[in-house]
């Protein structure tokens, strides 16, 4: 965090001063672990083995925060009797088709609910959210019941034991015992434990179920939704949280509302039935669905023609970035987009990608500087190698200069799910233009073309008027954001998503960020000082949804609606005004009180107990198991890396089964347990620069501040390969082999795993071969497989292999050699 | 300080005769006489870094109608005038020379770039979205109505305004283009 995330750091200094432990566990010993209280080095993949046994610790002590767990957990949920656990099958949850490779989930499901879901989930078939369950499924308080959600638990993590984080992580047992002291003694009524992750959980064939496994110990140490508390996801870029609220994702329509399926979906009505529960704020999807359809067709989205429904195209299984590349490959995508992104260095398996730009018809690259992704045919690797020639390559290339942040207006989200409007600075010079300005007036290019056939009627019919201001006739930032917003059947702008109607009498675009123009003003521009209001600070920006800074803060007060201790005081019920108050706005119905008890057969929010602080959720609970909606099992199980030296000797199962592997001549593997590659692989980044480069390769004081790219290695790995500080190596993978300046440090420590040394090479993926760089390098992520986690289809870069080489890469075909007898050798 | 002349006043002086040298004794007349650029700037904005998600606040200063400075801004509750290294640097992001400010083209087997206006290259690209989706269109898949094109696809970076995503999604799913993607997957 203090490396990528410096700024934001400062918070946790602040906490550590008044007295907070920091621990930091990460592969890699970085500007965190330098300042932190216990730095725990881990083996990169086996992180899930560390959190199952502070579950398991949690659990087999009875460490637990029983009231919490009791009252907002599913930890009293009774469950199937069909659902079988990775205890009975090895390694396998219930309902797995080795044919597919994909689970049939029905059999996860709560007891009295197996029948309702029958759907495969995935990415391509569930929304954020999965598929509903009961809102008042059996269950039994006194935690005893076999099938009750808590016993599974404690027999499902049993095997998570001090001993395998041992054996598996390379943490030995006296540091594992003073991290689960410092968290469990740091839970409680009077106090809370934070953690905070970032792609180094994410980034695996495995990886959704890390966030899970840490969901499981927060919710058990009654650590969410409560100040000090929660996990934290540090995203990388500016806008990445906004990114996936108004996703451009394939599987999502704004606000986390799934894209139709061709095979799930006949009409509007069919598709609220199959996209999850009554209960809970989901029950009011109509309402959000049908306002957005309504601000993207206007009068021509009726009742009569469901709200223009059939206007949404229609998935039918993968379609995500890793799927369209192969699809270029495959000569079926003719025609791409890149804006403000650069694939050919940042995305995994670097050479898959620039031969998908290689075959396309036509690809447009918008960008500051003239990126990789945009110079491919020019310099790219393959011509080097011989592998591509420029004459032969057919692709037509357009780039256009983009706006910078600061020659544009608009709003960021950040990491907390804070709006924050950028005013703008001055007009952007030449032919800059913002992407708002390029897709508003592609947009009416497009539509001038189009004729009266009823494939083009969506595009006609779309609302695309935003007034345009200034010499470029820019298209309103403002007016977009107010469209986001949403207006109701007067015009004016909403101020909340409870105002939303299934009806058709709204618009909102976005129905997460309705509020964000409440009162006809820009919330997300307001710049009260931090100086002059609450440590809250709720007038500073806006925070999505409804301008809550803590999601779930119901649960920061106990079920009677009395916080859990003054010190963690945040929200609470005031009996006297009959309404919740406190420090944020409470992120529950304002009236509801704390003993309030739904009638049968109530619908959305009102089928929630006074008692439910989790509302998203069909039943109002927090889960500890996930009955639906994953795809890779209802808890999180230990499986190794794709591309692992180890052997998983938890369960039968090496890799997670579910995971999406591309088997093909593009994306060769390396050999499972192969002795060619013996040396864990992962990367990382770096203070002065961002991510693929794009944005700090090309300044003068980035570039000087790290100049080369590099790879942090421990003495006792130089030794043994014969790397000298300041030198060159040559890291190999099935993929390809790159050099990087050789960084021999203590820093890197060799991990004990299975009785065996374990070396970890760490490296930065900052450099490529141009981009308007002052510095370049080889492209690190070229190393890295495509290999997907099965629920989100995001790739495993923090966990590989590889072999490494003292010198310099070879060049040309010798490089092709050289791979080709790693590969098979 | 006593007053004298000049070189009573100079800074070697000062400091050999005792006077810290980190402190006040550094000073010269000609610092004295320097003024920050922020002062002169014709207008200021308010502003976030564009790199990481933390969101620090970023106050952009403008002088004839150039950049003159971006600095941190200190009503930021969230970084409180704080900027690291890269936040820092953001003015060079924004007026490095290496900023492309014209359109390039590179025709199919070409071998160089070459210029072309953007309102050329506006219709160009507009031309062949119109084309590609009617050659690529697919009107039912495996007997199923799904009234898409697969010919077509986008890559959006995380550090594109929400009012940007907001209108590619929504000209994307008009189009039929689902294969629709953002940085945030990977
Ligand atoms: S200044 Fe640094 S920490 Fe702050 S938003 Fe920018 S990149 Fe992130």
């Amino acid at each position: 965090m203090a490396e990528c995330h410096p700024v934001g750091f400062q918070w946790v200094m602040e906490a550590r001063l008044r007295g907070a432990k920091v621990f930091h566990i990460d592969p890699r010993f970085s500007r965190t672990s330098a300042v932190a209280d216990r730095y725990l080095p881990i083996r990169a993949g086996s992180d899930i083995v560390l959190l199952g046994a502070l579950i398991n610790h949690v659990l087999s002590n009875e460490l637990y925060f029983r009231e919490y767990v009791l009252a907002y957990t599913n930890a009293a949920t009774l469950v199937s009797k069909r659902f079988q656990d990775t205890e009975d099958l090895d390694g396998l949850f219930s309902g797995f088709d080795p044919e597919t490779h994909r689970y049939d989930p029905s059999s996860w499901a709560y007891e009295g609910d197996e029948e309702s879901e029958a759907e495969a989930a995935g990415a391509d078939s569930y929304g954020a959210r999965g598929a509903g369950a009961s809102a008042r499924p059996p269950s039994d308080p006194t935690l005893r019941h076999p099938r009750c959600v808590l016993q599974i638990l404690k027999r499902h993590f049993a095997r998570y034991t001090p001993e395998m984080v041992d054996e598996l992580c390379g943490i030995p047992p006296e540091d594992f015992a003073e991290l689960a002291e410092a968290i469990t003694a740091n839970s409680g009524r009077e106090r809370t434990t934070a953690w905070v992750y970032s792609v180094g959980w994410t980034q695996h064939s495995v990886g959704a179920q890390y966030i899970r496994a840490s969901a499981i110990l927060q919710l058990l140490l009654g650590n969410m939704g409560r100040p000090g508390g929660g996990i934290m996801a540090l995203r990388g870029h500016a806008s990445i949280q906004g990114s996936t609220d108004i996703p451009t994702l394939f599987n999502l329509l704004p606000g986390y509302i799934a894209m139709p399926h061709a095979h799930r979906h006949e009409d509007l009505a069919h598709y609220l039935e199959m996209e999850g529960a009554d209960t809970g704020y989901w029950g009011n999807r109509r309402s959000y669905l049908v306002s957005l359809l309504k601000s993207w067709w206007g009068d021509a989205a009726t009742e009569d023609n469901d709200f223009c429904f059939d206007y949404l195209p229609r998935l039918t299984g993968d379609h995500g970035h890793y799927a369209t590349v192969m699809g270029q490959i495959d000569g079926t995508v003719k025609g791409y987009f890149v804006i403000g992104e650069n694939p050919a260095v940042g995305s995994a398996n670097g050479k898959a990608q620039r031969l998908g730009l290689a075959n396309l018809d036509w690809l447009v690259v918008r960008d500051l500087t003239l990126v990789e992704t945009a110079t491919f045919w020019k310099d790219g690797p393959e011509l080097e190698t011989g592998e591509l020639r420029t004459g032969d390559i057919a692709t037509e290339v357009f780039f256009l200069p983009a706006a910078s942040h600061v020659e544009k207006e608009g709003t960021f989200t950040n990491t907390q799910r804070l709006l924050q409007w950028r005013e703008k600075a001055l007009d952007p010079l030449g032919e800059c233009r913002s992407d708002l300005w390029f897709y508003y007036h592609l947009g009416k290019r497009i539509r001038q073309r189009l004729g009266d056939d009823e494939i083009d009627r969506p595009a006609r019919e779309l609302t695309w008027d935003y007034p345009e201001m200034g010499e470029h006739r820019d298209p309103s930032a403002e007016a977009v954001l107010r469209e986001i917003n949403g207006t109701g059947p007067d015009g004016r702008a909403l101020s909340s998503y409870r105002e939303l109607a299934p009806d058709g009498s709204t618009r909102c675009g976005c129905w997460i960020y309705c509020g964000v123009y409440a009162d006809e003003v820009n919330q997300a521009a307001r710049r009260e000082p931090g100086s002059r209001q609450s440590w809250v600070a709720p007038e500073w920006g806006w925070a999505w949804p409804a301008n809550r800074r803590i999601l779930y803060n119901r649960a920061s007060a106990d079920p009677d609606g009395r916080p859990w201790s003054e010190r963690k005081a945040y929200i609470w019920w005031d009996a006297e005004k009959g309404e919740w108050t406190g420090h944020d706005v409470p992120d529950f119905d304002l009236r509801k009180p704390p003993d309030y008890e739904p009638p049968d057969g109530a619908r959305a929010e009102a089928a929630l107990a006074g008692t439910d602080p989790f509302i998203m959720q069909s039943d109002g609970k927090g889960w500890l198991y996930v009955p639906s909606g994953l795809s890779d099992g209802p808890l999180p199980a230990h499986y190794e890396p794709h591309e692992s030296p180890v052997l998983n000797t938890l369960y039968g199962r090496q890799s997670n089964p579910a995971r999406r592997t591309y088997d093909r001549p593009e994306n060769p593997y390396n050999p499972p347990g192969s002795a060619r590659f013996p040396y864990v692989f992962t990367t990382s980044r770096l203070t002065e620069h961002h991510t693929a480069g794009a944005m700090s390769r090309s300044l003068a004081y980035l570039a000087e501040l790290q100049p080369e790219l590099f790879c942090e290695v421990s003495p006792q790995l130089a030794a043994e390969v014969g790397l000298v500080n300041g030198g060159w190596a040559t890291i190999v993978t099935s993929r390809t082999a790159i050099e990087a300046r050789v960084l021999v440090t203590e820093r890197v420590r060799p991990l004990r795993v299975q009785r065996q040394i374990i070396h970890q090479v760490v490296m930065p993926y900052h450099w490529g071969y141009g981009g308007g760089g002052l510095v370049t390098g080889d492209i690190v992520n070229d190393l890295l497989p495509v290999v997907l986690d099965p629920n989100v289809y995001i790739q495993e870069s923090k966990a590989g292999t590889c072999a490494v080489l003292p010198g310099r890469r070879p060049r040309g075909q010798a490089l092709l050699d050289l791979i080709e007898e790693y590969r098979h050798g | 300080m006593a007053d004298g002349g000049w070189i009573s006043r100079w800074p070697v002086i000062r400091q050999l005769k005792g006077e810290d040298g980190r402190r006040d004794a550094a000073r010269s007349a000609r610092t004295d006489a320097l003024r920050p650029r922020t002062e002169e700037a014709d207008t200021v904005a308010r502003s976030v870094c564009p790199y990481c998600a933390v969101g620090c606040g970023q106050l952009v200063y403008v002088k004839d109608g150039k950049v003159s400075q971006i600095e941190g801004d200190p009503g930021s509750p969230i970084s409180r005038g704080r900027l690291c290294p890269k936040g820092s640097a953001s003015k060079q992001l924004v007026t490095h020379p290496g900023r492309q400010t014209q359109v390039l083209y590179r025709r199919p087997y070409g071998t160089e770039w070459e210029r072309l206006d953007l309102e050329t290259a506006m219709d160009m690209i507009a031309d062949r979205v119109v084309r590609t989706r009617r050659e690529t269109w697919q009107e039912t898949h495996e007997g199923k109505e799904v009234r898409r094109t697969l010919g077509i696809a986008g890559l959006g970076g995380a550090t594109l305004d929400n009012e940007e995503n907001y209108l590619m999604k929504k000209l994307y799913t008009a189009l039929g283009a689902i294969q629709v993607e953002n940085q945030a997957r990977i």
